[in-house]
């Protein structure tokens, strides 16, 4: 076989790779539902068209030249797509260093690796902007619909900051590798790509917050301020946004540049990825000292439980990071609710839905970690306790953490407003409680390195748990603003609740 | 006066899932006895032991455990039993030690009795450099030897082992058998399946022969070699013969 043929043969690989690798995110794994998931897709991309049309519709008539707060609005939603795609990408990169199991395959073959790996990281690439035009298709639709086929062009700023968000992401991840080492790079990229993905919004937020005291993004983008400070029109940070307004020659340059910028990569890093690939390995699995002997413990079976569930998180930081993650969120909350100790803000309300929410989302990553993530589920279902007992010990080792996390929260809710502290935690435990027992319905035996794709395991258990959190978050925001829609909205959520479990798996 | 009871008891037991599985076996192990289960793949005796420790449950027949109904009192059941998988499912982040207290626990074994047991059964199998490192870095063999331990620590009196010597090597496998002879010489019973046909011959008492979901052959290896007719074979050339019996009799 020809180098160039050879080439082709494993690029062609790799897409089958990253297509099945898709179709199984989407189907959970599942033969035979590969037709559901496509017209399920194809359903949720119509759908989508609504909230875009709501949230950008408005927008389909801006014609170039732009002022700077609005081109300071769409610079930012391009650089906020830019970072989601980067921390994607990020997480894809981290997955082909360290859990493709082929690559004792392609290290022991007679190929040249630069090669291999060039084609491997244009992969990435690939796959990073097809799911970015992927779900950013209803909005650019909405926007060609609006305002004519100019806004096209909008696709191309999409392919443009993938390339771009590939190449840093690829740079990114071989950097810290080289400076922290194999162990420790995964852990770091995964949060990194977290934070990149979550931290731009709060960070906005957080802004807008110590600025004017509101939890709206758009408030620092669209003030004097920022206007003040942004460089000249005529800047190349405005490129995108004028490529995405159909400037053909900014969507060129930026093209041209997101090409060059992975071309730099693939030049720069392929020849070392085979190094990488080989310190992964090499180091895959560190030795960890855990402490010296100290005593057994004495208690009953559902203790020893307890206790190594707490041990196995504790020992985990990605699991933490994966599962805390959501907590990010509530720095916003929390900022201003320490604001509204000097300014009695009636913003504070907002505070409550957001905990709830945090609490519910953080319950079912907990209950899914501790009731169907169980490594060793033949010895736990050999011991001589009943089901029911190992269960309840799962479901409080879920609730012991959520308290200690949200009861300083309602504790400093307390000194604002006591009924608020009240309806907060109430709120929290029935949130947790019902994302706990949506687990419990939906439980499959799995491994707790499969968190990640826990939300693939039951489509149905994801927006079960969802729609129950924002449910309950809603329902506690309307307990303090209007009673009565309060019961309605509890009682539609406690609704859905009834629906989940009547055609849960464990009912049947 | 009444008999003790046998260690294991199985009659009529049967578990079918795309195709039967087991089909209405009938099994007796007597206390104190070592029994090997061996037969081709997929003739249903990693199946049979999943039911028997209670990690599946029959679709017919009953299972009783020193006389204890282990289908309508499992958790006294599971009080006397381990169970050993050839896939050693064990926590990555724990050290053994760690390991063998949560198992200790589970089991409700006092601290005080647990500790030192198992101290001693990690050493004894080789992992004493190896106590205080977490599991995750261990090979397949040191993780079957901390499962193995796990499975002795709360000192059972039937323990149930499937392929227990999967991926060790010859002087792990060696300090395995000599601890699983030992525990039978203390008065434990032990039943396990093995591909290891050589295992069965040496350290088996018994030897029972399982395919297509039936025991078609049970006894000594003397009386396995009796009722062949081949009084000078091995147990490999009895085992082919008797599993292509039952191959062309189906």
């Amino acid at each position: 076989m020809t180098s160039t043929a050879a080439l082709t043969w494993f690029a062609r690989h790799e897409l089958r790779l990253a297509w099945r690798e898709w179709l199984a995110m989407m189907t959970a794994g599942r033969r035979g539902r590969k037709r559901r998931a496509v017209v399920g897709l194809i359903a949720f991309a119509a759908i989508m068209h609504l909230p875009a049309y709501a949230v950008i519709g408005r927008f389909a008539d801006l014609q170039a030249p732009l002022d700077k707060s609005t081109l300071i609005v769409i610079t930012a939603t391009i650089f906020l797509a830019w970072a989601l795609m980067l921390s994607q990408a990020i997480e894809s990169v981290t997955r082909v260093f360290y859990a493709r199991a082929d690559l004792d395959l392609i290290m022991s073959s007679p190929v040249r690796l630069a090669n291999v790996f060039s084609v491997r990281i244009a992969a990435i690439a690939l796959s990073v902007i097809a799911m970015a035009l992927l779900l950013s298709t209803p909005f650019v639709d909405v926007l060609v619909i609006g305002g004519g086929i100019r806004w096209l062009a909008a696709y191309g700023v999409v392919i443009a900051i993938g390339l771009s968000a590939a190449a840093a992401a690829i740079a990114v991840t071989i950097v810290l590798f080289r400076l922290i080492g194999p162990s420790r790079t995964r852990l770091v990229a995964q949060i990194l790509a977290a934070i990149i993905g979550a931290g731009f919004v709060i960070a906005l937020q957080i802004a807008a917050i110590l600025s004017y005291g509101t939890l709206s993004r758009f408030a620092v983008l669209t003030s004097d301020a920022a206007a003040a400070f942004a460089p000249d029109i005529e800047s190349v940070l405005w490129w995108p946004a004028r490529a995405a307004l159909g400037d053909g020659e900014a969507l060129l340059l930026l093209l041209a540049g997101g090409l060059v910028l992975l071309g730099a990569v693939m030049a720069m890093f392929s020849a070392s990825f085979a190094d990488t690939v080989v310190g992964v390995s090499a180091n895959a699995a560190p030795a960890h000292q855990g402490s010296r002997t100290k005593a057994f413990r004495a208690g009953s079976p559902q203790r020893a439980l307890r206790w190594k569930e707490f041990v196995l998180l504790r020992r985990d930081p990605w699991l933490v990071s994966q599962t805390l993650m959501q907590l990010l969120y509530l720095v916003p909350p929390a900022l201003m609710l320490w604001r509204s100790f000097s300014d009695s803000s009636a913003a504070i309300v907002l505070i409550t839905p957001v905990i709830v929410m945090a609490a519910g989302q953080l319950a079912g990553g907990l209950a899914w970690l501790t009731i169907s993530g169980e490594d060793a589920a033949d010895l736990v279902a050999t011991a001589p306790l009943p089901a029911s007992r190992v269960t309840r010990a799962k479901i409080e080792v879920v609730l012991i953490i959520i308290g200690a996390i949200f009861a300083p929260l309602v504790t400093a809710l307390l000194f604002a407003s006591p009924l608020q502290a009240a309806v907060t935690a109430l709120a929290v435990a029935i949130a947790a409680a019902s994302a706990t027992a949506i687990q419990l319905w939906f439980r499959v035996q799995a491994r707790r390195s499969q968190f990640r794709r826990r939300q693939t395991s039951s489509r149905l258990a994801t927006f079960a748990e969802a729609f129950s959190s924002i449910g309950w978050a809603a329902t506690a925001a309307l307990a303090l603003a209007i009673p009565l829609a309060a019961l309605i909205s509890g009682l539609m959520t406690a609704g859905i609740l009834a629906a989940t479990w009547k055609i849960s798996p464990r009912r049947a | 006066m009444k008999p003790a009871p046998s260690a294991l008891q199985v009659r009529g037991l049967t578990k079918r899932f795309e195709r039967l599985a087991v089909d209405a076996l009938d099994l007796t192990i007597r206390s104190g006895e070592f029994y090997a289960l061996v037969g081709p793949n997929g003739a249903g005796k990693t199946t049979t032991l999943r039911m028997v420790a209670g990690l599946s449950r029959p679709d017919a027949g009953s299972v009783a455990v020193f006389g204890i109904d282990a289908l309508s009192e499992p958790v006294a059941a599971k009080q006397m039993m381990a169970w050993v998988s050839d896939e050693p499912m064990i926590y990555d982040k724990l050290t053994p030690l760690e390991y063998l207290e949560f198992v200790a626990g589970l089991w409700g074994i006092d601290a005080a009795v647990s500790q030192p047991s198992a101290h001693n059964l990690l050493v004894s199998l080789g992992l004493g450099p190896h106590l205080h490192e977490r599991c995750e870095g261990f090979s397949k063999g040191m993780r079957q030897k901390v499962a193995l331990a796990g499975a002795l620590v709360h000192d059972p009196q039937l323990i149930i082992l499937d392929e227990p010597l999967t991926g060790l090597d010859a002087v792990s496998a060696r300090h395995v058998k000599g601890l699983l002879g030992d525990r039978v010489r203390s008065g434990c019973t032990v039943i396990m399946t093995t591909h290891i046909l050589e295992v069965a011959e040496r350290m088996a008492d018994r030897i029972g022969v399982i395919a297509a979901g039936r025991l078609v052959a049970e006894g000594t290896l003397t009386e396995l070699r009796q009722q062949n007719g081949h009084n000078d074979t091995s147990l490999e050339d009895l085992f082919i013969a008797l599993v292509d019996t039952e191959a062309a009799a189906a």
